[in-house]
C-alpha cells in the first residue's frame, strides 16, 4: 500500500509563555490521496490550528507531520516555503485574492511567486483554471470587480493552479449565499473526482459537511469522531 | 517581468495617492539638494575663479633668510645676544631650469613659468606709482595666468622692452597704449618702457600694481642674470596645491607658497559654506528617508494580510523583502529624476531673476552631470535604505498570523 498523503502523529501546540493553552492536545489523523474530508467543529475547537499546521503555516509544539513522504519538522523555513508552495493549496474563507490583481494573475501567483519570472505555460494554465471554473470571460478583471462567488471559484482556481497534491480550504462557503456555496462546493468535487486532488474542507456548515465523504470532528483539541467513508479514497472520494 | 518587480510596482500603482505624495516630497527634497548645491558649488567655482585669475596655484620661491647668531653659547658661558631678524633681499633660485623641468614632471602639475618678481617704482611725468614688476616668459606666463581675455586696451606683447600694466596703474599715471614711461627696480636699476597693453583682471591689487615685462628684461633690472626668483605652477587640481606644495618643498628645498595658504580667509569661508550646506542637504536627506520609511511601513501594516496570502501561497520571505525595498527604490529614483529636473529648473530661473543690468549672472550657478548622478545615486540609496526596516518587518510577518488578523 502507498504512503499515506498526510500523516499527523501525536500533535500538540500550545500558545503563550506563562499562561500555556493547548488548541491541540495530541492529534493523530491520516489522509490518503484522493479523499475529500470535512473538518468540523466548534469555535475555539484547534480547527484553524490544526489546518495551520498542515498548511506549514505554523509549527507544532510537539509533535510530526509527515507531508507527501516529507517529514516536515526537520525542514527550515525556507524548505517549507518550497513544500508548501509545490504541494499545498489555499482556500480562504474571505477568498483572500490580491485586489489589485487581475483574476488570471492572481491565479498564476503561486507559480510566478515560486518561479520568480511567469511563463507561457502559467499564464496558459491560470487561464485553462478560469475556464474550468467558468471564469474565462472575467480572466482580466480585478478581482476587486467581481463577486463573492466569482472571487471564491478564483480563490478555487488559485488554490489548483501548480497542481497541488493536498487542498486546505478553510470555511470556503462561510461567506457565501446557498446558491454560491453549491457552485463553489461542487466545483471541489469536480476537481477531486476529475484529477484526484486530496482536500481537506473546514466548515461549520453541517450541509456541506454531510456531503463529504468523510467527517473528522474536532473538540477541545482533539479528534472525537471520525466517520469511516462510505466509499474508498481510491474511488475518488465521492461525497 | 520577475514576481517581485511586478508586485512592487502594482502596489505602487494601485496607491495612486500615496504614490503620488511620497514621489512629490522626494522630488522637492531632491530639487532642494541639487538647487543648493548648484548654486554654492557655482559661487565657490567663480570666488576660486576669480582668484586664481591671477595667481598660480603653486610658487616656488628661494626660503627666506634666517638671522644666524655669531657668537654661540657654550657650557659654562652665558652668553646674551640680541637677534635681529635677517633682512631679505631678492635672491634667484639655484639651478632654476633644472628645478622647474622637474617640477614640470610633478603628477599634478600641467604648468610651470619661471618669473623674476619685485617691487619698484612707475614715473610718469610727476606721476609716480608703487609696482610689481613681474619678468616673465609669455608663453608659459599665459598657461598660468591667461592674461589675453583680460586685455582692454592694445595686446600681450613683451617684445623689445614693452610691458603691458594694470587697468588702475594706467589710469594713475594717465597713460595708454604707446606711451612711455620709467620704471625703476628696488635694485636702483630703472629703465622707460612702452605700453603695449592695458590688462583688468578685476583684481584691485593687481590692477594697480603689476607691470608685466619679459623676463630677460626684468633680470637686468634686478641685477639677475639668467636669475628666476619663483617657479609658479598650475595644477590639474587646484585643492591639490597644499600636498604637491609640500612634496615639492621635501623634494627641493624650495619654499611652496600654495595659493590655498595664501588666501586661507577665503578657504575657510567656502569650507564653512560649504559645511552650511551639507548640514541643510543631510536634514533634507533624512527627512526623505523617512517620509519614504513612513509610508512603505503603513503600506506594509495596511498590506499585511496580502503578504501573508503571498507567503502562504509559497512567495519565499526574500521575495516579499524585495517587493518593499524595489518600492523604496523606485521612490528614491523616480523622485530624483523629478527632483533633477525640478532642481535645474529652480537653479536656471534663479540665475536669470538675479542677474545683472548686463545680462550676466551675479550668482553664477554650477550644474554638471556629476551633481545630476550623484543625487540620483543618492536618492535611490536612501530610498532602499529607507525601505529596509519595513521590509524586513513584511519579510518577518508570520503568514498565519498576518492572515487571520491583517
Amino acid at each position: 500500500m502507498a504512503d499515506p498523503l498526510l500523516s499527523v502523529v501525536q500533535v500538540v501546540r500550545e500558545y503563550g509563555e506563562h499562561v500555556r493553552t493547548r488548541a491541540l492536545a495530541g492529534v493523530d489523523l491520516v489522509l490518503e490521496r484522493g479523499e475529500f474530508a470535512a473538518l468540523i467543529g466548534p469555535s475555539g475547537s484547534g480547527k484553524s490550528t490544526l489546518l495551520n499546521i498542515i498548511g506549514l503555516l505554523d509549527r507544532p509544539t510537539s509533535g510530526r507531520v509527515v507531508l507527501n513522504g516529507t517529514d516536515t519538522s526537520a525542514l527550515d523555513e525556507r524548505a517549507l516555503t518550497a513544500l508548501r508552495a509545490r504541494t499545498l493549496g489555499f482556500v480562504f474563507q474571505f477568498h483572500h485574492l490580491l485586489p489589485a490583481f487581475t483574476a488570471v494573475e492572481n491565479v498564476m501567483l503561486p507559480a510566478w511567486a515560486d518561479e520568480g519570472t511567469p511563463s507561457r505555460e502559467m499564464r496558459q494554465r491560470a487561464r485553462e483554471l478560469l475556464d474550468a471554473v467558468g471564469l474565462s470571460d472575467r480572466a482580466d478583471y480585478r478581482t476587486g470587480d467581481l463577486s463573492g462567488g466569482q472571487q471564491q471559484r478564483v480563490a478555487i482556481a488559485r488554490a489548483l493552479s501548480r497542481r497541488p497534491a493536498l487542498v486546505l480550504a478553510d470555511e470556503p462557503t462561510g461567506n457565501l449565499d446557498t446558491a454560491s456555496s453549491d457552485e463553489v462546493f461542487e466545483l471541489m468535487r469536480h476537481f477531486n473526482r476529475t484529477f484526484g486532488t486530496t482536500f481537506l474542507v473546514v466548515t461549520h456548515d453541517s450541509r456541506i459537511a454531510g456531503r463529504c465523504n468523510r467527517v473528522i470532528e474536532i473538540v477541545d483539541g482533539l479528534i472525537t469522531s471520525d466517520l469511516v467513508p462510505l466509499v474508498g479514497p481510491s474511488g475518488s472520494g465521492g461525497c | 517581468m520577475p514576481f517581485q518587480w511586478f508586485v512592487a510596482l502594482r502596489y505602487l500603482r494601485d496607491e495612486k495617492g500615496q504614490t503620488a505624495l511620497i514621489l512629490a516630497a522626494v522630488s522637492v527634497g531632491v530639487s532642494v539638494v541639487v538647487f543648493l548645491s548648484a548654486l554654492i558649488n557655482g559661487l565657490q567655482a567663480s570666488l576660486i575663479e576669480t582668484t586664481l585669475g591671477s595667481q598660480p596655484h603653486v610658487t616656488l620661491r628661494v626660503p627666506r633668510e634666517e638671522a644666524r647668531p655669531l657668537v654661540e653659547s657654550e657650557t659654562g658661558r652665558a652668553v646674551a645676544r640680541l637677534i635681529q631678524p635677517a633682512s631679505q633681499r631678492l635672491r634667484s633660485i639655484d639651478q632654476w631650469p633644472v628645478v622647474m623641468t622637474d617640477a614640470e614632471r610633478a603628477v599634478g602639475v600641467t604648468a610651470a613659468s619661471a618669473t623674476v618678481t619685485g617691487s619698484g617704482v612707475a614715473t610718469r611725468a610727476d606721476a609716480r606709482a608703487p609696482i610689481i614688476i613681474r619678468g616673465v616668459v609669455p608663453d608659459r606666463f599665459l598657461e598660468i595666468i591667461d592674461l589675453r581675455p583680460k586685455m582692454i586696451q592694445g595686446e600681450f606683447d613683451l617684445a623689445g622692452g614693452s610691458v603691458v600694466i594694470g587697468a588702475v596703474l594706467a589710469s594713475d599715471l594717465g597713460i595708454g597704449v604707446g606711451d612711455k614711461l620709467r620704471v625703476a627696480s628696488t635694485e636702483g636699476i630703472d629703465d622707460v618702457v612702452t605700453v603695449s597693453g592695458v590688462f583688468e583682471i578685476g583684481n584691485q591689487a593687481v590692477d594697480k600694481t603689476w607691470v608685466v615685462t619679459s623676463l630677460r628684461h626684468a633680470q637686468s633690472l634686478f641685477a639677475l642674470p639668467g636669475g628666476a626668483t619663483t617657479i609658479e605652477l598650475k595644477l590639474a587640481e587646484v585643492f591639490s596645491a597644499d600636498r604637491i606644495g609640500d612634496e615639492l618643498h621635501m623634494r627641493t628645498g624650495l619654499a611652496a607658497d600654495s595659493w590655498m595658504t595664501l588666501n586661507a580667509e577665503l578657504l575657510q569661508g567656502l569650507s564653512a559654506q560649504s559645511s552650511s550646506k551639507n548640514l541643510i542637504q543631510f536634514f533634507v536627506v533624512v527627512i526623505v528617508a523617512l517620509g519614504i520609511a513612513s509610508v512603505l511601513i503603513v503600506s506594509v501594516v495596511q498590506k499585511s494580510r496580502e503578504i501573508g496570502i503571498l507567503r502562504a501561497v509559497g512567495t519565499p520571505p526574500i521575495r516579499v523583502l524585495a517587493i518593499f525595498l524595489i518600492q523604496g527604490g523606485v521612490l528614491g529614483l523616480a523622485g530624483s529624476v523629478i527632483g533633477s529636473g525640478l532642481g535645474v529648473v529652480f537653479a536656471r530661473a534663479f540665475e536669470t531673476f538675479t542677474s545683472g543690468p548686463d545680462g550676466l549672472p551675479r550668482f553664477p550657478v554650477q550644474i554638471d552631470v556629476s551633481l545630476l548622478a550623484g543625487a540620483t545615486v543618492l536618492a535611490t540609496g536612501v530610498g532602499l535604505l529607507a525601505a529596509a526596516l519595513p521590509a524586513r518587518r513584511a519579510a518577518r510577518l508570520d503568514p498565519a498570523t498576518a492572515i487571520r488578523s491583517g
